[in-house]
């Protein structure tokens, strides 16, 4: 049995949305490098919905998938559904983590909730 | 496909591979047992205790079969333990960057009461014998110091620990599973008492090792039963294991020379090719080093990443990352050398063998190259590192 699901090697092999945002309004940095995981994501949020999403990770292959997945699943939202965005949910769309990998996906989740809370931080508005 | 994890794991060679499945089928019978077959069978496992022995200087009666490298490490150390106690010496002494297989089984004797001393690596991965004398006290029973290093192939300088230890009356065990059949080993000349080795990491099968004891160093049995290896070690011998481990150590011992001068020129072609990937560092010692191990750390990036990557590529190597591990610490073995978390995750372990050409080596260095430029294009450390935010460590 391979480590990893498909879904978890696609999104490893071939991560989407990487990179920097440079006129973000929502940054959010989690993790670090002692216990080899540092997840930063990136938002663009306009008129509530969040048009662009861009992440940077250090990490191992399921730090990286999460972190491709998660803002798969957000790029595009409502800020407010991007709020309920559950550890559990990234995972599940990645077809299940190994257990002791789960925390990557906690990693993501808090990410994003960071980012979030630093929008919030910078525009006063209360999502 | 290149193999560059033969610290884990080694193919077997074709001649134990024959060995074994012949033995399979015509020494099928108990050596225990008198009649025909099972002295047949008797006959083999005592050829194969004999070159076990001759292929690092000890007598047959020395040897005891056991399933590997850990059971050897484990009834190392507990025989020298308890004939220790007996005595009222309760002090080990042992180094912080030992395989598991010894560092646990001496947390467990600590909880029984014994104090154990774990002596320095420094930077380059080598123990100093003058350190192991000044730790050695009235009470100490055991040194136990590996010979050669699984993760970063340092070789200690056992022979002169041994000759400390010899001087000092105290036992001294070597763990040395990475170094038989790859680097000469004489346990007489090396002042060596107890001495573990693993059949699988010098291509021969898994589930099979041996425990040097020399003559007169009382033994403490792990597996209680029959009288199998003169009361030492309980249960059925594998002869076919045992004799294909035999096998693979004569031809190991045979070709050591012109291996070693191979390993050691493609070792030194591999790390020269690493050191030019920009803020990367090689781990443990540059000569005092194992001819077939290559570890390094890159700053920025993280191993587990790195190999998937490289198994993409048809690469297939190790990493002391604790995402490989499965813990969140990082390699104790890059923490006891002083390498900090964050650059320990980012490490890369080559073990390469026999098989491997320059071609390959060449690739393996293009192929990290572009990996951790590809993972550092992503890296948020590596961003502040390069915009000056953080200071690079390597």
């Amino acid at each position: 049995m391979a480590l990893y699901s498909e879904k978890v090697m696609d999104h490893f092999r071939n991560p989407r949305n990487v990179g920097v945002i440079e006129d973000a309004n929502g940054i959010g940095e989690v993790g670090n490098a002692k216990c080899g995981d540092i997840m930063k994501m990136y938002l663009k949020i306009e008129d509530g919905i969040v048009v662009d999403v861009k992440f940077e990770t250090f990490g191992c292959g399921s730090a990286i998938a999460s972190s491709s997945m998660a803002t798969e699943l957000i790029k595009g939202q409502p800020v407010s559904e991007v709020k309920k965005l559950t550890n559990k949910a990234v995972a599940e769309a990645l077809d299940g983590l190994p257990d002791y990998k789960m925390h990557c996906s906690v990693l993501a989740e808090e990410a994003i909730q960071a980012a979030l809370e630093d929008y919030e931080k910078r525009t006063g508005i209360k999502i | 496909m290149i193999y560059a994890d033969n610290a884990a794991t080694t193919k077997m060679s074709e001649a134990a591979i024959h060995t074994m499945t012949e033995l399979l089928q015509d020494a099928w019978g108990n050596p225990s047992s008198l009649y025909t077959h099972g002295q047949k069978a008797k006959e083999v496992l005592e050829k194969a205790r004999e070159d076990v022995a001759a292929a690092i200087g000890a007598e047959p009666r020395e040897i005891i079969f056991t399933s590997g490298g850990s059971e050897a490490d484990n009834q190392a150390i507990r025989s020298a333990a308890e004939s220790g106690r007996r005595k009222g010496k309760t002090h080990i002494i042992s180094s912080a960057f030992e395989h598991h297989a010894v560092l646990h089984t001496l947390e467990r004797l600590k909880k029984e009461g014994f104090e154990v001393t774990l002596l320095d690596v420094h930077e380059n991965g080598l123990i100093r014998p003058e350190e192991v004398e000044a730790a050695i006290r009235e009470d100490t029973c055991l040194v136990t110091i590996m010979t050669a290093n699984n993760e970063i192939g340092t070789i200690e300088p056992i022979r002169e620990i041994g000759a400390v230890c010899r001087a000092k009356g105290v036992l001294f065990h070597t763990d040395a599973v990475q170094a038989v059949g790859h680097i000469p080993l004489n346990v007489k000349e090396d002042n060596i008492d107890l001495l573990s080795a693993s059949a699988h990491k010098f291509h021969g099968p898994k589930g099979v090792g041996f425990l040097y004891v020399r003559k007169g160093v009382p033994v403490t049995n792990l597996i209680e039963g029959g009288a199998q290896e003169r009361g030492r070690r309980a249960g059925t011998e594998n002869v076919p294991g045992i004799a294909a481990m035999a096998t693979a150590l004569k031809e190991a011992i045979a070709h050591m020379p012109e291996n070693t001068t191979k390993l050691t020129a493609l070792r030194d072609r591999l790390i020269d090719g690493l050191l030019q990937i920009p803020h990367s560092a090689l781990n443990g010692d540059r000569a005092q080093r194992l001819p077939g191990n290559v570890n390094f750390c890159f700053e920025g990036i993280e191993g587990e990443s790195l190999l998937l990557l490289l198994d993409d590529k048809g690469i297939q190597a190790s990493s002391g990352s604790a995402c490989t591990s499965g813990s969140l610490d990082p390699s104790h073995v890059l923490l006891a050398i002083g390498r900090v978390h964050d650059v320990a995750h980012g490490s890369l372990r080559l073990s390469i063998g026999e098989d491997l050409t320059e071609e390959d080596a060449d690739y393996i260095i293009r192929s990290v190259g572009e990996v951790v430029t590809y993972l550092r294009g992503f890296s948020p450390i590596w961003r502040d590192l390069m915009a000056g935010k953080k200071e690079f460590i390597l």
